[in-house]
């Protein structure tokens, strides 16, 4: 296996192509879930946990569906294998880790309609991933997920401290800080591991 | 059936971007130029249109329980066939939207309409709602790209208005889309705030 490849997977989505920052995917739970400091935690490692386990359940679907001449059926096939994976995943945390599900609690089901989830599906059949480069990438951009609303509700805890114009109130200013953090990642581009 | 009143929430009172605040991964990512804007907008308004009317008609038949399950595989439907339409209409389109139109799936402004308003009406107004809906986001998809579009790479659909040189690469990058967003939302709040005090006076 060449770990300089899967290495710059890694690095490529923890910052480079940051999914939130970068590419723009998942952006809804990203501005929901993260007015808080501990339930923005939670949201980022549940979607570790979904996009590693999604990108490993749907590497052998996609083989199977080229198999079958079917790669039309992509997008329904994997929104389906996403949607029963969350609620498995859901079903065995009540069961097994009574704990850890209380404290993912509703952001769970919300998973599914997160589009960084079915992003990194999709962009795994894009660039033709091989098993392992598609779990790599996948746990990688849940980190990079993490990595991003970690900081950005460390932000916003401190923004309701402060004063905006009226009409910039709530929404707008987290926009903004968010534009702001973009801008800073885009001083990652061009990162590379050699 | 009230036409008016709903395109009216579709562009303005509801729309879906501005005021409910969904869709906002696409909003944000495709928005660099206006061709980009109105391919997607259409798409959306299509699949919009004819997932509500399709969930409307099955509105008796899909269990309670299992109702967000059956919504997302008729989305993904729709999305499947607009996908393939546009890769043998409009490759140039396709080609720069990319893994965002498979991602129209998850865009939550479908999910939400389907769920609020095409699940508890019949199959005209969920019809006209899906229309207004799709128009109200088309329509802040043209002013957010013409936007960045002007002062990313200084054309308005490709026609060169200032010499490119002079565009802040900025604008046409994710950060551009996020503060104009941003600040359009400023002013879709501050234009609401002055109408309830005209209202309240």
């Amino acid at each position: 296996m060449d770990i300089t490849k899967l290495l710059s997977i890694s690095l490529g989505a923890i910052l480079v192509n940051n999914f939130i920052l970068v590419q723009c995917l998942g952006i809804c739970p990203f501005m929901g879930v993260s007015k808080k400091m501990d339930t923005a935690m939670g949201m980022g490692f549940a979607v570790i946990f979904v996009m590693g386990l999604a990108s490993a359940l749907c590497y052998p679907v996609n083989v199977l569906l080229m198999k079958l001449d079917l790669e039309y059926m992509q997008t329904v096939a994997f929104i389906l294998v996403i949607a029963a994976l969350v609620q498995f995943v859901e079903m065995f945390l009540k069961k097994s880790m009574p704990s850890l599900y209380e404290a993912l609690g509703v952001y769970l089901p919300l998973i599914t309609t997160n589009c960084a989830v079915l992003g990194v599906v999709l962009l795994n059949v894009q660039e033709g991933y091989n098993f392992i480069e598609s779990v790599v990438y996948g746990i990688t951009g849940g980190v990079g997920f993490l990595l991003a609303i970690v900081l950005f509700a460390s932000i916003r805890e401190r923004l309701q401290f402060s004063e905006p114009p009226k009409a910039f109130q709530g929404f707008p200013i987290a926009l903004i800080t968010a534009g702001l953090m973009a801008l800073s990642f885009m001083g990652f581009s061009g990162l590379q591991v050699w | 059936m009230n036409f008016g009143k709903q395109l009216k929430d579709g562009l303005l009172t509801q729309n879906p971007v501005l005021v409910q605040l969904l869709g906002m991964c696409s909003t944000l990512a495709i928005t660099t130029s206006i061709s980009n804007g109105l391919g997607m907008g259409v798409s959306v308004l299509i699949i919009l249109t004819c997932s509500n009317v399709v969930i409307s008609l099955l509105r008796k038949i899909i269990p309670d329980q299992i109702r967000i399950a059956a919504y997302i595989v008729v989305i993904a439907g729709f999305v499947t066939m607009v996908d393939l339409l546009l890769q043998a209409y409009f490759q140039d389109i396709a080609e720069s939207l990319g893994v965002f139109i498979p991602l129209i799936v998850v865009n939550c402004i479908i999910l939400a309409r389907a769920e609020s308003f095409a699940s508890k009406n019949k199959v005209l107004p969920a019809a006209l709602d899906g229309i207004c809906q799709g128009i109200g986001y088309t329509l802040v998809l043209l002013v957010m790209s013409a936007i960045r579009e002007l002062l990313g790479s200084g054309s308005l659909a490709g026609n060169q208005i200032f010499p490119a040189d002079y565009g802040a690469l900025m604008m046409a990058l994710p950060v551009g889309g996020f503060l104009t967003l941003g600040c359009l939302i400023a002013l879709m709040q501050w234009a609401q705030d002055k109408a309830a005090n005209k209202g309240g006076k």
